[in-house]
């Protein structure tokens, strides 16, 4: 957690957030999962004013900090970039800082809960433990071929390599894909899109020095192999990034290990 | 055996079963065109070695490939784990195996002219 941070109530600013709770106007119900990790938490509804340009994030910013200071939830940098504000929207996993909640509404309603698939700490953030854990689980860590004293050797971005590592780097680490996973959810070994996509990318790079060390990792008990291709990942990637595809690409680099080929 | 040689059992018995399978519903809808009676089917393979080989396979693929199947399912929607998955999932095969085989035994083998 200690890329993030858990909101804490913002006084300062609160007289100038526009209106306190009762104000007349258009408002919205928003539902939200509440308890820690004893089990599924309690349902507590707000009523929260309804604005032109709002997102989710900010509607559970607007709660903790007019309705209920209490409420737990994680956030840093409010544009798409830190990978810490994801939650369950109506149900499906979302990056809530960039998602509008016109886009969300069902009925003048919506409801937020924690990311599926991951233990709860409190309230609206998830224990994101078992998920990073992973990632070093699939050896999606850099396995360095040189040191700081070897000249940087030059990386050409049009490689095919490299243009299939590129495809998954952008990845921002908010588990909206672990969350998607059914896969996840029923076989608590499976590593993870997020884990694999980053193994895969890292199997791509020329920097890196461990491709067989990589294809063990992701070969082992809830690598690769046992993903379903059921697509959620990439369906709901906030980045639009393809880890199903990325899995797709270590089961055949898997395969071509085992017949005695290299590298595609 | 790891979950990957499982994969790659689980995929080439499928690359097994896939003409196979072709072949089996291929010649039955052939062979029936004229109409044909359970004796006439016996006529021809009893005895058969080529019918014995590709139902032999089938059976062997089949088995393999519907105990790894099984044994996922089993995992991720009943909860199985560790030996008594793994046993499951064994018991399965060979029973299924067993059932093949007692088949393709009495289609193929018995009575050969």
């Amino acid at each position: 957690m200690s890329r993030a941070m858990v909101a804490a109530s913002t006084s300062q600013r609160r007289e100038k957030r526009g209106p306190k709770v009762g104000t007349t106007g258009p408002q919205i119900t928003v539902t939200v999962q509440r308890g820690g990790p004893e089990g599924p938490g309690r349902k507590q509804q707000f009523q929260v004013p309804a604005y032109d340009n709002q997102t989710v994030l900010d509607v559970v910013s607007w709660i903790q900090q007019n309705a209920d200071p209490t409420l737990t939830y994680r956030f840093a940098c409010r544009v798409g970039m830190c990978g810490s504000c994801a939650m369950m929207v109506n149900g499906v996993p979302r990056w809530t800082c960039r998602t509008h909640v016109s886009k969300v509404l069902q009925d003048g309603a919506m409801e937020v809960a924690p990311l599926r698939n991951l233990p709860v700490i409190k309230d609206l953030a998830a224990d994101m433990d078992t998920f990073f854990d992973k990632w070093v689980s699939a050896e999606a860590v850099h396995h360095p071929t040189a040191s700081r004293d070897d000249p940087i050797a030059p990386i050409d971005p049009e490689a095919p390599e490299r243009v299939t590592a590129s495809a998954g780097i952008e990845c921002i680490n908010c588990a909206v894909c672990y969350a998607a996973c059914d896969t996840v959810a029923n076989n608590p070994d499976y590593l993870g899109p997020a884990a694999l996509q980053r193994a895969w990318t890292l199997y791509n790079d020329a920097k890196d020095g461990a491709q067989d060390t990589i294809l063990d990792a992701v070969s082992g008990k809830g690598g690769c192999h046992s993903c379903h291709s059921m697509g959620s990942c990439t369906a709901y990637c906030p980045n639009e990034l393809d880890p199903l595809s990325a899995i797709a690409g270590l089961k055949r680099a898997t395969t071509r290990r085992f017949f005695g080929k290299g590298r595609a | 055996m790891s979950e990957f040689h499982l994969y790659m059992a689980q995929r080439l018995s499928a690359l097994v079963m896939a003409p196979f399978v072709l072949v089996h519903i291929g010649v039955m809808i052939y062979a029936i065109q004229g109409g044909l009676t359970a004796a006439e089917i016996l006529g021809r393979t009893q005895g058969s070695v080529f019918w014995f080989l590709f139902y032999g396979m089938f059976v062997v693929a089949v088995s393999i490939h519907a105990a790894i199947g099984l044994r996922t399912i089993l995992s991720e929607w009943a909860g199985l784990r560790g030996a008594v998955l793994n046993l499951t999932a064994l018991a399965i095969g060979a029973i299924l195996f067993a059932m093949g085989a007692q088949a393709v035994y009495a289609v193929t083998a018995t009575g050969a002219a």
